[in-house]
């Protein structure tokens, strides 16, 4: 029995791997994600909480789930203000706040950009939180940061520090977050191009450009 | 008689430390097999949760050196892992070629090593979390090969 101890031990180890990496696999498997039609921002009544860039007739439509204090959010959100660039009108951006409970100050920063948003300059603080990522991210004062960010982008700072603990922003958050976990969202970011879930292994500037580009050669402007 | 029995305890005690060794160093290969296994599954699932909001994290396990020809290196880990408990195992069993096979095996794994730690102390100037663990295992690993010569 000894002779063959140790194949069994590494026979059973070999299975072992196998199956818990099978498992493991399948419950982290992406699996792609759609917007149901009548779940489409456009096709909402919305209160007002929704931010979007780009015209609302757009053909595409790139939807995008962050966390401001996510790294792989942060490299691609100037790509992805490059492409609303680069295709003007026929691409519109729709971000929506998914801030992860592993990210220590993520929540704080979707309230900062939804109380910026509530003086019409989201877009700025979005862009400039995912600039500062890094600096952020490892402060101990970030609401020291956010306000100053606030004063950066010419914000009333009264009044930002005000909305920024109002229940008309955690409730903007939490409206995105419900919406992304009802779609079955779990990571960031996650981005649907025209109401379809890109595969998170594409979601790179190069396959992300040429996604984008491929739907805008193959959609009909819209009336 | 009693410098008789102590000179065959001492011996019995000598015979027995490598199997002790070889024991330890297929558990240690069993940690490392766990983790890279895990850090495979992540990365082949895309899961950006894994690093816990660690931006170095990101930025290894992200970048380009993180994969060969598209095979995740956490995966080519796994194998190496594997390869090295079943030399381990079998050493531990008193299969002698084991020993020069695990010996082979770990020596090749510290030399990954080292290119990967250069990796990321001087390339990307960020280290994970994850392959600094890995590294500890294999340093431990590798001592362990130094005080078992395969020769022995």
């Amino acid at each position: 029995m000894k002779r063959y101890l140790p194949f069994l031990i590494v026979v059973v180890v070999a299975a072992v791997s196998i199956g818990g990496g099978a498992a493991l696999y399948r419950a982290k498997r992406p699996r792609t994600l759609t917007i149901p039609k009548e779940r489409i921002a456009s096709a909402v009544i919305e209160t007002g909480g929704v931010h979007i860039l780009g015209p609302a007739n757009a053909p595409v439509t790139l939807e995008e789930f962050g966390d401001f204090q996510c790294p792989p959010c942060g490299k691609l959100s100037e790509p992805i203000n490059q492409l609303q660039h680069e295709y003007g009108h026929q691409v519109r951006l729709i971000f929506r706040n998914f801030p992860l409970i592993n990210h220590q100050h993520a929540r704080e920063a979707a309230y900062a950009a939804e109380a910026a948003g509530l003086q019409s300059r989201f877009w700025q603080m979005h862009d400039l939180l995912y600039k500062e990522q890094a600096v952020w991210s490892n402060s101990t004062d970030t609401r020291a940061l956010f306000d100053a960010y606030a004063g950066y982008i010419g914000l009333d700072i009264a009044r930002f520090k005000i909305d920024m603990d109002s229940d008309k922003v955690r409730e903007r958050v939490a409206a995105d977050q419900k919406q992304g976990i009802s779609l079955g969202v779990k990571n960031t970011p996650t981005i649907f191009l025209n109401n379809k879930e890109i595969d998170p292994k594409t979601l790179n500037p190069t396959d992300l450009h040429a996604a984008v580009d491929a739907a805008v050669k193959n959609a009909k402007p819209s009336s | 008689m009693a410098k008789e029995n102590a000179s065959t305890r001492s011996a019995t005690k000598r015979a027995r430390f490598p199997t002790i060794l070889y024991t330890i160093a297929a558990l240690i290969c069993l940690i490392g097999l766990a983790e890279a296994t895990y850090l495979t599954v992540m990365n082949l699932t895309g899961e950006t949760a894994v690093c816990g909001g660690s931006a170095s994290c990101f930025e290894v396990l992200g970048s380009k050196y993180a994969k060969i020809a598209g095979i995740p290196v956490a995966g080519l880990g796994a194998v190496a892992y594997f390869s090295a408990f079943t030399f381990a195992t079998f050493a531990a069993f008193g299969y002698r070629r084991a020993r020069t096979l695990f010996a082979l095996t770990i020596s090749a794994m510290f030399l990954a090593t080292l290119w990967l730690l250069f990796v990321q102390a001087f390339l990307l100037h960020a280290f994970c979390r994850y392959c600094l663990f890995s590294a500890a295992m294999i340093f431990l690993l590798a001592g362990i090969v130094v005080s078992q010569p395969a020769s022995d």
